[in-house]
């Protein structure tokens, strides 16, 4: 099928390409930019594994094709750390509440929680875990996520 | 789990997206957020040669009180088929003239998914389960299409068709969904039942009811969801309490009434059709206690 060019800007540096319409943005990040932070669990919106901020907006990268992102501004997990490695206050915040065991989950979890508590500052437990609803994790149980929440809200206050 | 092969179409009109509908006819599928599209293409459950993606059509996404009467109660606010729910969840204006949408947007799937998920879309797609489409049957919402013939509006009683199926045609785009606004002495409620926070529901209700200033039910709306082959609505529990008491029914009772009128009631793993009609009414009579309870309160 007739492949498109595709321009994004990733992590605030420009990438190009050029693709067939059925190539997910998910796909476009790991395969065509090389950013393979962005992790691919079921392929079809429910794990949240690939959550990727798009002009800022949290949303799933395999539900969303390359070509539809093309022109818009993409913030993969890769971006969320300072441009010297410093983690970012989330990231520090999943690592000392044991946020994680195997890490598949956690580039989804990173940039969903970057997103929650930019648009809610002071989320309540409640709101929380709603927010945290929409990313699957297979090891920790959860409660170090909680956790990592709370101290991140915490520390950007 | 990829999609197979289209051809993508990005137009920035209306008219260009039904334009290309009208040259493609069958062979087009409008993408507006494509939460539900995109995983039914990744999963090879249907196909289209070509799709036409109207996420950047600006002109649908607004959400537009309109006064078309001299009465308040003849308010409509509309809303664009683009406007994602995450806008017509936290709108003010929304939440103040038809609070059953913003009660109902927290249900629709995960954040990440309203961030791009449309309020059209989610019409359109017609799935039994849909928020949006409980309520657009619950108040009686218009819908506006509009194909290469022009612009027409379909009374949400008769859009929904059958399974994931409408009343549209296949040149045909839906651009706006108008609500009415219930503005008197009137309750909102919305409860579901779900195994997670975010799945599709196993039974919920949507029910608004106004009442006069003898507590009399003088309008009465429930939508219901999970419980048929389309979004369907509590008919029989209407008309009986309608002109009646509020209190001459009890809440257990509406909600059997509600369920009563269903020809179809769908079984799957998560339950038997009897287990379905037992939560369905179980969630009727919880929203109309809510609801009625906030409008005695109003």
């Amino acid at each position: 099928m007739h492949e498109l060019p595709v321009q994004v800007s990733v992590n605030g540096r420009r990438y190009g390409a050029t693709v067939e319409p059925r190539l997910t943005l998910a796909d476009y990040l790991r395969e065509k930019c090389g950013l393979t932070g962005t992790h691919l669990g079921c392929e079809h919106g429910a794990c949240g594994a690939c959550t990727v901020l798009l002009d800022g907006q949290a949303v799933r990268s395999c539900l969303i094709f390359a070509v539809q992102a093309d022109g818009q501004d993409v913030t993969t997990v890769e971006g969320i750390a300072d441009s010297d490695g410093a983690l970012s206050v989330v990231q520090a915040a999943m690592r000392d509440c044991h946020g994680l065991q195997c890490g598949f989950c956690t580039p989804g979890f990173v940039t969903s929680i970057t997103a929650l508590l930019r648009d809610n500052p002071t989320p309540t437990d409640e709101e929380i875990r709603e927010g945290l609803s929409g990313n699957f994790c297979r090891c920790t149980g959860y409660q170090g996520i909680v956790n990592a929440v709370k101290k991140a809200a915490e520390s950007l206050r | 789990m990829k999609a197979a092969p289209f051809a993508y179409h990005r137009p920035d009109t209306v008219a260009d997206a039904v334009a290309l509908l009208g040259e493609y006819g069958d062979d087009a599928k409008i993408l507006a957020g494509g939460q539900s599209l995109v995983p039914m293409l990744a999963m090879r459950l249907t196909h289209f040669e070509n799709l036409v993606d109207i996420s950047r059509v600006d002109e649908l996404r607004n959400i537009d009180l309109r006064r078309d009467g001299r009465e308040s109660r003849e308010n409509t606010v509309w809303i664009g088929a683009g406007t994602p729910h995450a806008l017509v969840g936290m709108d003010d204006e929304v939440a103040e003239s038809v609070p059953l949408l913003n009660l109902s947007t927290p249900h629709i799937g995960h954040f990440q998914i309203r961030t791009r998920g449309t309020l059209g879309g989610a019409i359109a797609h017609a799935d039994p389960a849909a928020e949006y489409a409980a309520v657009a049957l619950a108040l009686d919402a218009t819908i506006e299409a509009v194909s290469p013939q022009g612009r027409r509006q379909i009374p949400a009683s008769g859009f929904f068709t059958g399974l994931w199926e409408t009343a549209l045609a296949v040149d045909e785009i839906l651009t706006a969904v108008g609500f009415p606004v219930w503005s008197g002495r009137c309750g909102f409620a919305v409860q579901e039942f779900t195994r997670r926070h975010g799945d599709f529901a196993i039974a919920g209700a949507t029910v608004a009811v106004e009442l006069d200033d003898q507590d009399m039910v003088t309008r009465c709306g429930i939508g219901l969801l999970g419980l048929g082959s389309t979004p369907e609505r509590g008919t029989p529990a209407e008309e009986a309490i309608v002109g009646r008491p509020v209190t001459d029914i009890t809440a257990e009772e509406l909600g059997r009434l509600a369920l009563s009128g269903l020809q179809y009631v769908p079984a799957d793993l998560q339950g038997t059709a009897f287990y379905r009609t037992r939560v369905g009414a179980t969630m009727v009579a919880r929203a109309w206690t809510e609801a009625t309870t906030e409008a005695l309160h109003a």
